[in-house]
């Protein structure tokens, strides 16, 4: 299965509905929610944190964040 | 007659133009004593609203809801959830950026649940048609049952709106829930939970359990049923992820009716300009750029200014002298006070130069750039990417610098960040670099270009850096405090600063920095003065002394009496002092005078310079006029008949800056921040016994 940590730059998924649990609150808020469109935009330098556009919102967090959310790629 | 001023307080997610929003409100009348920038604390305005209405406006801190996960957040959801006449707002104004409505409604719907008088502000809309964006604003009042204003807080529009709806909105003292938490999640479980207390909104105590935060208006017994429910933790963390989503669909379905985007139309100059910015090399490449630039400057623009302002100072001595007539209160003004001011208003330049720049960085959003380049270094040292940013400002004063890690939420990280914040080079060590690498170092430029000064001075940035890292790096090995970290950090769209902004910035710290330093650095040389000026017995007959001392010399009269001067000032009470503690600091390659200065500094670093002076002054012969450095430069070292300040010296001076903690006003705010007086304590001895020891290996390694 994969997570945002294993889309490749430039690459969108759809946050599944069962990582719900695993998000953190504050993410939610700022627009992590399942059934989104996230996009991974670019990987730091020393290959994290994770910089991701999600509902809009352009945010960076960490692999070991962005590990815990699974997402469906569409083909 | 004017009514009763309406508190207003001002709320939205980071970055919406707030401050901006409140400064354009509010003009120069606000409370000065607090630090903007990237706002971490609260800040009030007057602004008048109309002829006979004025309002109390609160600038917040931004925040993203008001589940708060940092200190800067919860300052937020205390303003909001105190519902003591004094304290509470009357109105909250919500300010919103166009761009990102949906997420900015999120807090929006949070707030209007509070059931307080809320007035919408759409920020941001000279963006609206280059982003393709537009909005039904009738449709969209009445869906959110709202007031809603479009305004453009950059080019000055909409403001007298935002003014007539508060007004408004205040007379009609109308405030209804928008979303309504209970019905969709659990019906039973939130009707029992309003059921506890009828003066206070279902969101509220909602609030209250959630966040843990009982405000005094409800009873011990409320407070009792409230914490029963605190008791399934697992299902309030479930409700409240479900509420955020319940939120969002409602958000959703407003917007679909209301707000239209045409992505055609949509410029996207983010992603290109992040392409090279958060790029693995050119990102770091244009960061260290940008640092170098601003060093450059600091030392190249400002020089004409400080120059000018140099010899305007030497100049008013010079008239103050003669225009008042001789006597001890002359002496105090010409002496003390004028030459001591005069240190640190010669600095303004080089202050406003750094403040003006960290604006700017601030402003145009690549302040989150840095973070994302950092994060991961940073957590090797057991800091935070958001370090980065208290590190970089701290370079501006520590105060503000320590505040703004209010926006780190990891405790430990937090704690790490403010405790060698301080090792970063201050605007309060400016004064004396400047003043040491003027003397020691020569004025000249290499491949042409660069100048060694301006290097100098750079590397002693780098220094200063370097050692906070260093220090991160063993307290990140040694403290044991376990704290799970989460991090997350919006990157905005980059944008043109504002000229306001920036201006009012630059000025409001530079003011605060002067009038904070003037202050001190007044009384100081007040004390000093007279310290320098009274003495004992020997004091007193200094010229008997002396003259029977040098009587076969055959010396002129001139030598004579700067041989008396610096009797005296060697007599009196503070060469005493000075001459105290010389043995100690001795082996640093400092004499006395310098010891007076190092212990007049614990106070604060910038006074280095004025108390030189003052001694100086106090001594020197009363007809020449000499600016500062002049007689820095001409001070003799007695026993070896070389320059006091030569290059062996002035760089062990320039170590003991580097490392020691000479300002009180942080080990305040360090006590403030902590809420014990232990981490300042082990700031003020562990940075003082690194501070000796480095100084003297360097002057024993160099002499
Ligand atoms: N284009 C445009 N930019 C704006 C407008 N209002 C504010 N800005 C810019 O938005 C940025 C953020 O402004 P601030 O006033 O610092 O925002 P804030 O909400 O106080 O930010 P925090 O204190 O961090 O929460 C600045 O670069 C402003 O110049 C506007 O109406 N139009
Ligand atoms: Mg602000």
């Amino acid at each position: 299965m994969s997570t945002i940590a294993t889309l490749q730059i430039g690459e969108i998924g759809y946050i599944s509905e069962e990582s719900l649990d695993f998000i953190p609150l504050k993410l939610l808020e700022m627009g992590c929610l399942p059934g989104a469109e996230v996009q991974l935009l670019q990987i730091a330098p020393l290959k994290d944190p994770l910089y991701i556009c999600v509902n809009g919102s352009h945010l960076a967090i960490r692999v070991e964040t962005a590990e815990q959310i699974k997402v469906l790629k569409i083909e | 007659m004017a009514n009763r001023p309406i508190k207003v307080a001002l709320i939205g997610n980071p970055n919406t133009g707030k401050t901006l929003l409140f400064n354009q409100l509010t003009g120069l009348n606000q409370k000065v004593g607090n630090y903007p920038g990237v706002t971490v604390d609260k800040k009030e305005g007057i602004s008048k609203l109309s002829g006979t209405q004025s309002a109390i406006i609160i600038d917040l801190p931004g925040t993203y809801s008001i589940n708060p996960t940092s200190i800067d957040e919860t300052i937020v959801l205390k303003t909001l959830l105190k519902k003591d006449i004094k304290e509470s707002p009357d109105v909250i104004l919500v300010l919103a950026d166009v761009e990102n409505l949906k997420r900015n409604l999120l807090l929006f719907s949070q707030i209007k649940d509070l059931e307080i008088p809320t007035v919408l502000a759409i920020n941001m809309v000279d963006q609206m048609q280059k982003k393709g964006i537009s909005i039904f604003l009738s449709v969209l009042e009445k869906e959110l049952n709202t007031e809603v204003i479009l305004i453009s807080a950059k080019r000055n529009e909409g403001i007298k709106e935002v003014k007539e709806a508060i007004i408004r909105c205040h007379v009609a003292a109308k405030a209804s829930p928008l979303c309504g938490i209970n019905h969709k999640i659990d019906p039973d479980y939130f009707a029992k939970l309003k059921e506890i207390s009828p003066s206070h909104s279902l969101y509220e105590l909602w609030l209250m359990i959630t966040q843990n935060n009982f405000p005094e208006t409800v009873t011990s017994e409320e407070k009792e049923d409230l914490l029963a429910f605190k008791k399934d933790i697992s299902k309030l963390k479930k409700y409240q992820h479900k509420e955020t989503i319940y939120r969002y669909q409602e958000i959703n379905k407003i917007l679909k009716k209301t707000y239209i985007v045409d992505k055609s139309k949509a410029s996207d100059l983010q992603s290109k300009l992040d392409k090279i910015f958060t790029h693995k090399i050119f990102g770091y490449f244009f960061f260290f750029l940008i640092l170098l630039v601003i060093f450059q400057s600091i030392f190249d623009w400002a020089l004409l200014p400080m120059d000018l302002i140099d010899g305007f100072f030497a100049q008013l001595s010079e008239l103050a002298k003669a225009s008042f007539p001789e006597g001890v209160f002359t002496d105090l003004l010409t002496e003390g006070i004028i030459p001591g001011i005069g240190g640190v208003i010669i600095f303004i330049p080089q202050i406003a130069i750094l403040f003006l720049f960290i604006a700017i960085l601030e402003e145009t959003g690549y302040m989150s750039r840095v973070v994302f380049l950092m994060d991961k270094i940073m957590r090797r040292f057991g800091m935070n990417g958001k370090s980065i940013i208290p590190l970089i400002s701290g370079t501006a004063c520590a105060i503000p610098a320590i505040m703004a890690t209010r926006t780190i939420s990891n405790w430990k990280e937090r704690l790490i960040t403010i405790l060698v914040v301080p090792f970063t080079t201050c605007s309060a060590r400016l004064p004396v670099y400047a003043i040491l690498i003027a003397l020691i170092i020569p004025d000249t430029k290499i491949f042409g270009f660069l100048n060694l000064q301006g290097l100098v001075l750079l590397s002693l940035y780098t220094l200063g850096f370097g050692m906070a890292i260093f220090a991160a790096y063993i307290l990140h090995k040694i403290l044991d405090i376990n704290s799970k970290s989460f991090f997350v950090i919006e990157m905005p769209n980059y944008k043109l600063p504002s000229l306001k902004n920036v201006f009012f910035e630059m000025v409001e710290k530079t003011k605060a920095f002067v009038f904070g330093a003037g202050k001190i650095i007044l009384a100081l040389s007040i004390v000093l003065w007279f310290l320098a000026s009274n003495g004992s017995s020997e004091y007193k007959n200094a010229a008997e002394i002396v003259s029977k001392m040098e009587v076969n010399r055959g010396i002129s009269s001139e030598e004579m009496d700067k041989r008396i001067a610096s009797f005296k000032l060697e007599n009196s009470y503070i060469g005493m002092l000075g001459k105290s503690i010389e043995p100690s600091i001795k082996p640093l390659g400092f004499d006395w005078k310098i010891g007076i200065a190092l212990i007049t500094s614990f106070a604060a670093r910038e006074v280095f310079v004025g108390t030189l002076a003052t001694i100086y002054s106090v001594e020197a012969n009363d007809d020449d006029v000499t600016t500062i450095k002049q007689k820095m430069a001409s001070e003799v070292n007695l026993e070896t008949g070389e320059k006091r300040f030569n290059f062996p010296v002035g760089m062990s001076l320039l170590i003991f800056y580097a490392f020691a903690m000479q300002c009180m006003a942080t080990l305040a705010i360090v006590k403030k921040e902590t809420k014990t007086w232990k981490w300042p304590m082990i700031q003020l001895i562990g940075m003082g016994v690194l501070a000796y020891i480095s100084s003297l290996i360097t002057y024993q390694i160099l002499s």
